[in-house]
């Protein structure tokens, strides 16, 4: 079986190559002025972008079909499922249910059903297909145990993916201490809290030498530590989601539950400051966070609802209001959706490179449409709902072999 | 973020004068509308104190006081307020347990509104939870206070009770002081005083004080001493019970210490200054009894307009579903 791409404006590791893209099986076999041979399966992009599929580090839900819309064919999933994935059977059965149109990566829990305080088998964890170890939507308050879970994990040579908001602090908050959650009067947690539990964290991956990659930096004092860390040769990277590069705090007014998100949203200069980080390469991954709530869990007064936005279909259209704002251009976008968090998770993915698997999108990103929640593929809790946006999947590949709604 | 979004209820078509559907807050409201709800008030105020205490405009209206949280004093003030109007008057108390889950607010919402209920009075325990209500039914909602968020009808009184002491709210210092973290009371009336064209000044502990609350255009201080100077208007807020011992302060006492209205502290407001609490007092805390039961006391004063003033708002409120000639 093979496939030619051609006319295609290539997102390759380096900046952008024009021509044609040549996939033999699974993989890619040849990338620019490649004369394409006879009777080969032929795609004319007619100037359109192809990347690499998007490799989305860390969703609560599996969600085939939003993945598919959104470009994404390999996903991290978050231990927090029910039941915990905090057992060989649970990952392993986590790890086939997606395929073959999307690969699941389960990341183990660090501890046992979360709880914080026992090590999960990670080991056989790891032998059952998970990729990392994560703490799960929240922080692991025992600083014993953190420590623990990072020289294992290094043992290993696993990631530990890390929720960042010290949990003593954040207790009963839903919302970001400030002028709109004094206004609201809403249950709030200063900022701080985030930049506490990075610094602690980023010391004990320093330590252990653990590999250690927060999955949400959202304020300027937690970038900064982490700017820092980064310097010193610390093993650190940290990914952020579209709602905290686009919105601020201010996005709850009126108790919009679709704006309660974790962490919180932050301040407009907290905002700022996480748009500069991937501007100057701090933040090294975007992933969506998806995490679909139907109306019992977010049709509730704003402190009673869940947190959680789905993001996998919106994705790739926020992402590159990034390039069009000029803070990135596209070879360090796909860089940021697909290659970093194939490395995270120690997969031989996310670039467009001869050898490497063929999982591509076709997309144009100019396209432009308006996000509509209630037509989203499962819930459509986004607060971006309304928002008219640029950017469209319109063809994704897994392995060579494309994959149809 | 349009102003509109802000708006406590939908313009009603036509409706100049005051235009909301609902009231869920003080945010959103002009000053004219304010000073328009205070001056209906008045007439209740005189008929309170005479035999004949209301007259029967509510007649035939079914007035429903949904408390999703425990109060006594709100909703007997509510409902003596319905009574006075003539409306048929019905009290819901939902165990704060069976509530606690959201599909039954609004389940809650949807049956209130199948009995056609005329006009709704709704307290809940969470922020936003009456707006959500009010999103979700036919008629009128009254918000009788929203967790930590909005008391508009309380902040309505203690405006009418300042204006009829003091001979208006413009140009009032009015200090507020106590547990403004947890307080609805607080943040409607610092709402209400401040579009009013009032001083505020707000005091508590920084460990009671709200983040970013001098973004709502009043002057914080820790030290209540300081903050008296001058004060024409000395409001003072409940201590929750449970927030004295140890978590948010260290003890009763020393809350006293530093921030129970003494005679002597009193002192440092203007000779005169008005004393006002929205109740339930804990004596011998945040206010001596001296103080409460003193001359400049005005805390019975609150309690009689806020009849008054909820005599007003269920009146408006209900205008255009009575067809009143210019609200219909």
């Amino acid at each position: 079986m093979t496939l030619a791409i051609t006319n295609a404006r290539i997102v390759g590791p380096d900046g952008e190559t024009r021509g044609t893209l040549l996939v033999e099986g699974e993989r890619i076999v040849a990338i620019g002025a490649v004369e394409v041979p006879d009777g080969v399966e032929t795609v004319d992009a007619r100037g359109r972008w192809l990347a690499p599929a998007i490799v989305d580090l860390g969703v609560f839900a599996i969600d085939r079909e939003a993945c598919r819309r959104g470009g994404i064919v390999r996903v991290a999933l978050m231990p927090d499922q029910s039941p915990v994935l905090d057992d060989p059977g649970m990952v392993q059965r986590a790890a086939l249910v997606g395929r073959p149109d999307l690969w699941i990566h389960p990341l183990v829990a660090a501890t046992r059903a979360l709880a914080g305080h026992d090590l999960a088998e990670i080991a056989f964890c790891q032998q059952a297909g998970a990729r990392a170890v994560a703490t799960g939507r929240g922080w692991i308050a025992d600083t014993a145990v953190m420590e623990r879970v990072l020289s294992y994990a290094r043992d290993l040579d696993l990631a530990v993916v890390t929720h960042a908001e010290d949990g003593a602090l954040v207790a009963g908050a839903v919302a970001t201490a400030g002028e709109t959650a004094t206004r609201l009067g809403l249950p709030a947690a200063p900022a701080v809290a985030e930049a506490l539990a990075v610094a602690r964290d980023l010391m004990l991956a320093e330590a252990t030498g653990a590999r250690l990659h927060i999955r949400q930096v959202s304020t300027a004092a937690a970038l900064d530590l982490v700017r820092a860390a980064k310097r010193r040769g610390v093993a650190v990277t940290c990914g952020i989601t579209p709602a905290h590069l686009h919105l601020s705090d201010i996005a709850m007014s009126d108790f919009r539950t679709f704006a309660h998100l974790s962490p919180p949203l932050r301040s407009e200069a907290d905002r700022q400051a996480c748009r500069a980080a991937i501007a100057d390469g701090t933040i090294d991954v975007i992933a969506s966070g998806h995490d679909p709530q139907g109306p019992e869990a977010k049709r509730l007064p704003f402190a009673d609802s869940a947190p959680g936005m789905a993001g996998a279909e919106t994705l790739l259209p926020l992402a590159l209001m990034l390039v069009r704002d000029g803070l990135c251009d596209m070879a360090t976008l796909f860089r940021l959706l697909a290659t970093h968090p194939a490395q995270v998770l120690g997969l031989d993915a996310g670039t467009l490179t001869v050898g490497a698997p063929a999982d591509l999108i076709l997309f144009d990103p100019e396209a432009p449409w308006r996000i509509e929640g209630d037509r989203f593929a499962s819930a459509g809790n986004t607060p971006f709902d309304g928002l008219p946006v640029q950017g469209k999947v319109l063809r994704v590949w897994k392995g060579g072999r494309e994959l149809r709604g | 973020m349009s102003h509109s979004d802000h708006r406590p209820g939908t313009l009603i078509h036509g409706g100049a004068v005051f235009p909301h559907r609902h009231l869920t807050g003080i945010e959103g409201l002009q000053p004219h509308e304010i000073t328009f709800l205070l001056d209906e008030a008045e007439q209740w105020v005189e008929a309170n104190r005479s035999h004949a205490k209301g007259d029967g405009r509510l007649a035939g209206l079914t007035q429903i006081n949904a408390f999703f949280e425990n109060s006594t004093r709100t909703l007997l003030s509510f409902e003596i307020a319905g009574k006075r109007l003539g409306a048929d008057v019905v009290n819901m108390h939902a165990a704060q347990s069976s509530v606690k889950k959201g599909e039954t607010l609004i389940d809650t919402a949807q049956t209130l509104n199948a009995m056609r209920a005329d006009v709704l009075v709704i307290r809940h325990m969470s922020s936003g939870a009456v707006k959500l209500i009010a999103d979700k039914v036919d008629c009128p909602v009254l918000n009788a206070g929203d967790g930590r968020h909005e008391h508009p009808t309380q902040a309505l009184l203690d405006a009418l009770t300042i204006r009829r002491r003091r001979g208006a709210v413009a140009g009032q210092r009015v200090v507020i002081c106590g547990d403004l973290l947890h307080s609805r009371v607080a943040r409607s009336n610092i709402l209400a005083l401040t579009a009013l064209a009032a001083e505020v000044r707000v005091c508590a502990p920084s460990t009671l004080m709200p983040p970013a609350i001098e973004r709502m255009f009043v002057t914080p201080y820790t030290d209540f001493d300081a903050a008296l100077e001058g004060a024409d208007v000395v409001m003072m807020l409940r201590l929750q019970n449970e927030r004295m011992e140890g978590a948010l302060i260290p003890s009763p006492r020393e809350y006293r210490l530093r921030y129970g209205l003494t005679p002597e502290r009193l002192a440092r407001a203007k000779p005169g200054a008005l004393v006002m609490h929205p109740g339930p007092m804990n004596r011998g805390v945040e206010i001596d009894s001296s103080v409460a039961d003193g001359i400049q006391s005005a805390i019975t004063e609150q309690v009689a307009m806020g009849v008054a003033v909820r005599m007003a708002c269920l009146d408006v409120l209900t205008r255009r579903a009575r067809g009143v000639e210019g609200w219909a």
